[in-house]
């Protein structure tokens, strides 16, 4: 489980960006997470409390967002959802997918503050 | 008093920057100096300290080649790659269950990597949180042994995404152990349709011409 080190990072990267934009407290953190990250959203949620312990994010929010996988289907011609992690092909024609658009995200896309 | 306006502000912001920032700026040295960094990852005992060992003894021949080797406790690896007569450095993460790319650029810490053709990093024995990591490596390639099982791909499919070539490992044991190659090829092609799929056998050498193909190609 690497979710505390993910979870660390996280903190890291909401702190700077709660700075830049003069936040006093902060009350959540929104986050888009996609399969493909590698990181597990339930272990990340149990290892946020921790790791907001003594920081200025401590006793906000994590709220994610998932960012389902999504392929260019070169049959189809479109972005298109893959039928799963183990049959990585268009859900639509069955074309096998190697052009990921979406689904490798870990990041922070917003953040509640009081300023 | 002023009270407190609570407000929403986007923002887009890599959770991994720090450790992409590092992977790019190492990428960008291995290429101006002109090597070839190529990382290992697998489960703890699917073969990669043996195919490493193997390796760097071909490719020390004719090669100037370097490792850095992952693992939680023990400089032990580090030990047995020595034999090869190549620089070995092990990287000692405690409990970390990764490496990162800052752990790969401390490591490289007084090496002249313009001096180098190849370096190795063999990531510690895992399958799920190295895929999260890049390292900076021009390929990464994810070993899968013959004695593991053919649906690992299945179980693990974000290490095999994360990926650029897989290596079947420990091939003399194939026929003792009824592996079915046809599942392997379809379970990994299922996960990662293109991948490329090679077998090898540190202990006898077989597959290796394909291995060694694969490294100069990419």
């Amino acid at each position: 489980m690497h979710e505390l080190s993910i979870a660390i990072s996280l903190v890291e990267a909401a702190e700077e960006e709660a700075a830049k934009h003069g936040a006093a407290s902060v009350s959540a953190v929104h986050l888009r997470l996609g399969p493909l990250s590698g990181v597990a959203k339930e272990a990340l949620l149990f290892s946020y409390d921790l790791a907001t312990e003594g920081t200025a994010l401590a006793g906000s929010r994590l709220l994610i967002e998932d960012a389902p996988v999504e392929v260019f289907c070169t049959s189809c011609g479109e972005r298109r959802p893959i039928r799963s992690l183990q049959a990585f092909s268009c859900a639509a024609c069955g074309t096998p997918a190697t052009e990921i658009v979406q689904g490798r995200e870990l990041e922070v896309v917003g953040l509640e503050i009081d300023s | 008093m002023k009270t407190a306006v609570p407000r929403l502000v986007e923002v887009r912001r890599s959770v991994l920057k720090q450790n992409d920032l590092i992977a790019a700026m190492l990428r960008e040295r291995f290429h101006g100096a002109g090597v070839r960094a190529v990382s290992l990852v697998s489960s703890p005992g699917s073969g990669k300290t043996a195919l490493l060992e193997k390796t760097l003894t071909v490719l020390t021949k004719n090669h100037r080649v370097a490792a850095l080797v992952g693992d939680l406790a023990t400089e032990n690896d580090a030990t047995r790659l020595r034999r090869s007569q190549a620089p070995v450095r092990q990287i000692v993460t405690g409990t970390v269950c990764h490496l990162d790319a800052g752990m790969v650029r401390d490591a490289l810490e007084g090496w002249k990597l313009e001096e180098l053709d190849y370096l190795f990093i063999e990531n510690v024995g895992n399958l799920v949180c190295p895929s999260s990591y890049d390292l900076g490596e021009e390929l990464r390639a994810v070993l899968l042994s013959v004695t593991e099982g053919e649906d690992k791909p299945l179980k693990y499919p974000t290490i095999f995404d994360s990926a650029d070539v897989a290596v079947v490992t420990k091939v003399d044991l194939a026929p003792a152990v009824e592996f079915d190659w046809d599942a392997v090829r379809r379970n990994i092609a299922a996960v990662r349709p293109g991948m490329e799929v090679l077998g090898v056998s540190a202990k006898t050498g077989e597959g290796f011409d394909d291995w060694m193909g694969c490294l100069t190609r990419f």
